[in-house]
């Protein structure tokens, strides 16, 4: 077999056994690899209904077909379960070796289910398997798992593991591989914690094969060229990681601020901005498996009280710390994100949870003699971090994310989530697409599932009026449509903005040999998006459902370049029913399931 | 043959410059797919040494030394310095497989592959080598004089030339 390993490997939690498995090729070619290849057994096996932290819940990992191979920036593998946060269908997407250390194995995935009786881990050394006792380990951080688990292991193994907010099944937990690369969304981690699996260790020793290898060596080449030249993956990335981003979309009017109760322009920008953070803290760039982008960054805070040494911050955590949270020190943003990193937590949907947290006391909702909390305070949120990950306090009630707490004071409006999942750092009254984007995307409030942010402000591949809502669902649906096809092939999303659907066709047709159109391939995506789509509709969610915070559609925005705008939902919704072939109330018509073979 | 010609890019070695390696392992990806088919870093010629925590990676790589521990210590006198590129190669009819050359590497820059049953190290794909090419950090570079050196040497005169140039 080419690109693909051909073979899974299922892992029954209370048995205790490990099985080898053969995926049907069927799989392979409708639904590709990595998120759609996972959702697809993930749906086939579970019930829509069940309970995600339930022992009837399952956990997969998979690869991409290109994950591991000399494709750029193809170092991706996604979680697919039942998501804790929401209980939309999760397929949280991370980097690092961890992944093509997988294919290496022998193996284009695991398939986890049960629940073990105490903790454990798995060992993937190659064709070698088992679960080993993880009481030792239960309860430590995720450097010390991973440090421990590699001594007695092997120093070369990559390790994806929870940390202790897993384990207390704090509703955002992810999943962190290699230390610092996180499945990071829709509470991931906290399944883990559920099975009581802390990790997942493999080494492999093996080679990837592939259909063309002149073709493919061909292919290859002129993508990273195309990375090569163009300005987004060659310079703005590189040079500045994702906190690019902060003075783009600052001066934009697109930063959320104090839980988006304010304009989105933050007067600090500047000064928790990439280049700050490259003048000041940076001690170098950190590319994922086979990336030419490298836009990962080790940061170091020398001195003080927030001295610490990591990975990060991105700008998504930087918004969510920074901005969202009146917060303009970026020591104290960068420890919080270390902590997170270490403690195993999404930053998004923490930052997320305490900005609603912090509203709610400013607005007397949430009365001070129980937790005094005010915006700009960096020392109050490190604590909170912490406290959160161990459910300490009111970080008890911060660990089940801002819908149910805000819901808990009878107020959920104050949260700033879509199917109860926290925002992420763009404010959509400021780009109309990325609120349709994020009404309707499959996981609930998500930036990565067509990223309109690319042409809305980027101008990348072509510019549009982020202010209009003509020509918006059509783009969002191809969008979608594209990224869950790359998804699904083990690539970054970030190479979308110097490469396209040919590029990648080209790449999946010269390495698994599967030679179908590029508008095939694309078709894929759509029925991987509809798939979601289903499973979502099967477990309870509706066109009710597919809305954001009232805040975003009735509030005009306050003031900078967008000023008195709100979310125009009510006129994209049904456009975008009709465009993705969807009846009124978002159900996919029976000649749609027929055109993407899902009747 | 170079693909160049004959003698060009003689002399030349992969340098590395460990402060700009990302530890994106494209070499490796490159290396192994180059000389086997196949993407198998256990089968590349180049192998970064990652420290994961704190993100520092080291590209080990054969510096073609010369004399060249490998080849002093072969018993059989199968690894020998190629006339058109400088790189030391392996005679696999001659290798007996005794790994001596491996231990003698200062660098931990000499492999051997399970697969093929064979010692594997740089041979600079005869004289333009492709992990250069793709490696888009520029931490390795293939060159007369190590460029991390040069660099070094012209900050510390930067250096020098600042006090001088106060006192004067």
């Amino acid at each position: 077999m080419y690109g693909w390993m051909g073979k899974v490997l299922r892992v029954d939690l209370t048995a205790g056994t490990v099985r080898l498995e053969e995926i049907d090729e069927e799989l392979l070619h409708g639904y590709i690899g990595a998120r759609g290849l996972g959702t697809k057994i993930f749906c086939d096996e579970v019930d829509p209904k069940v309970d995600p932290l339930s022992e009837e819940n399952k956990i997969i990992f998979m690869t991409g077909p290109l994950t591991g191979t000399l494709a750029s920036s193809a170092g991706r593998y996604n979680v697919v379960t039942k998501g804790v946060l929401n209980g939309t269908i999760a397929a949280s997407n991370s980097g690092g070796s961890f992944g093509p250390e997988l294919k290496y194995a022998g193996y284009d995935g695991v398939i986890i289910e049960g629940k073990a009786k105490e903790p454990v881990y798995l060992w993937i050394n190659d064709d070698k398997v088992e679960l080993r006792s993880a009481s030792h380990i239960w309860g430590t951080d995720v450097v010390t798992t991973t440090d421990t688990i590699k001594a007695e292991t092997d120093e070369e193994a990559k390790v994806a593991c929870i940390g202790p907010a897993g384990e207390n099944l704090v509703k955002f937990a992810c999943i962190m591989n290699e230390y610092n690369r996180a499945a990071g969304r829709s509470g991931v981690g906290a399944v883990m914690g559920s099975k009581n699996l802390k990790a997942i260790a493999v080494r492999g020793t093996g080679g990837i094969k592939v259909a063309d290898r002149e073709g493919f060596k061909a292919a290859v080449l002129d993508a990273r060229k195309k990375l090569k030249e163009h300005p987004v993956t060659s310079s703005g990335l590189p040079s500045y990681g994702t906190n690019v981003l902060i003075n783009i979309l600052n001066e934009h009017g697109g930063l959320p601020v104090k839980n988006f109760s304010e304009a989105a322009v933050f007067p600090n920008a500047e000064k928790i901005s990439g280049e700050y953070q490259a003048e000041k803290y940076l001690v170098r760039n950190k590319g994922c498996f086979g990336c030419s982008i490298a836009c990962g960054r080790v940061t170091r805070i020398k001195e003080g009280k927030f001295r610490s040494l990591g990975e990060g911050p991105e700008y998504e955590a930087t918004w969510a710390f920074g901005s969202n949270l009146g917060i303009d020190n970026f020591e104290a943003i960068s420890k919080a994100n270390f902590l997170c990193n270490e403690l195993g937590l999404d930053p998004i949907t923490m930052g997320g949870t305490l900005a609603c947290a912090v509203e709610m006391v400013q607005k007397g909702i949430i009365p001070r003699d129980k937790i005094n909390l005010d915006w700009g305070d960096g020392e109050m949120l490190v604590e909170m971090v912490r406290k959160t990950a161990y459910r300490e306090g009111f970080g008890d009630e911060l660990a089940e994310g801002s819908y149910r707490l805000a819901e808990s004071y009878g107020h959920p409006e104050f949260s700033m989530t879509v199917k109860k999942q926290e925002l992420p750092a763009y404010d959509p009254r400021g780009q109309q697409g990325i609120g349709l984007e994020y009404a309707t995307s499959n996981r609930g409030g998500c930036h990565v599932r067509g990223y309109m942010t690319s042409p809305e402000v980027l101008g990348v591949p072509v510019k549009v009026d982020p202010d209009t809502v003509e020509g918006k669902p059509e783009l969002l649906k191809t969008f979608q449509d594209l990224t869950a096809l790359l998804d699904s092939s083990g690539i970054c999303l970030f190479v979308t903005f110097a490469l396209g659907l040919p590029e990648l066709a080209e790449q999946l047709r010269t390495a698994t040999g599967f030679n179908i159109s590029d508008e095939e391939y694309l078709k894929a995506g759509e029925r991987i998006w509809n798939l979601e789509r289903l499973f979502n509709l099967k477990a309870g969610f509706s066109a009710k459902d597919d809305t954001l915070p009232e805040r975003l559609l009735k509030e005009p925005m306050k003031d900078g370049p967008h000023k008195g705008n709100v979310v125009k939902l009510d006129v994209m919704l049904p456009l975008y029913y009709k465009v993705r072939g969807w009846d009124e109330n978002g159900v996919p018509t029976e000649e749609k399931l027929k055109e993407l073979d899902l009747a | 043959m170079p693909k160049g010609g004959p003698g060009k890019g003689m002399g030349n070695v992969i340098y590395v410059q460990p402060e700009k390696c990302t530890g994106c392992r494209t070499c490796e990806l490159t290396c192994s797919f180059m000389h086997t088919g196949e993407f198998d870093p256990t089968r590349s010629r180049i192998a970064v040494v990652g420290f994961e925590k704190t993100g520092f990676f080291f590209p080990a790589v054969c510096q073609q030394c010369d004399p060249a521990p490998c080849m002093e210590v072969c018993p059989v006198g199968a690894i020998s310095r190629s006339e058109a590129t400088g790189a030391m190669e392996v005679n696999h009819e001659v290798c007996i497989r005794c790994k001596m050359c491996m231990i003698a590497c200062p660098f931990g820059a000499t492999f051997y592959d399970a697969k093929d049953n064979q010692i594997i190290k740089c041979d600079l794909c005869g004289g333009d080598p492709e992990c250069v090419k793709n490696c888009g950090s520029k931490a390795l570079t293939f060159s007369k004089s190590s460029p991390a050196v040069s660099l070094k040497r012209r900050a510390a005169a930067a250096k020098i030339k600042e006090v001088l140039e106060e006192v004067r």
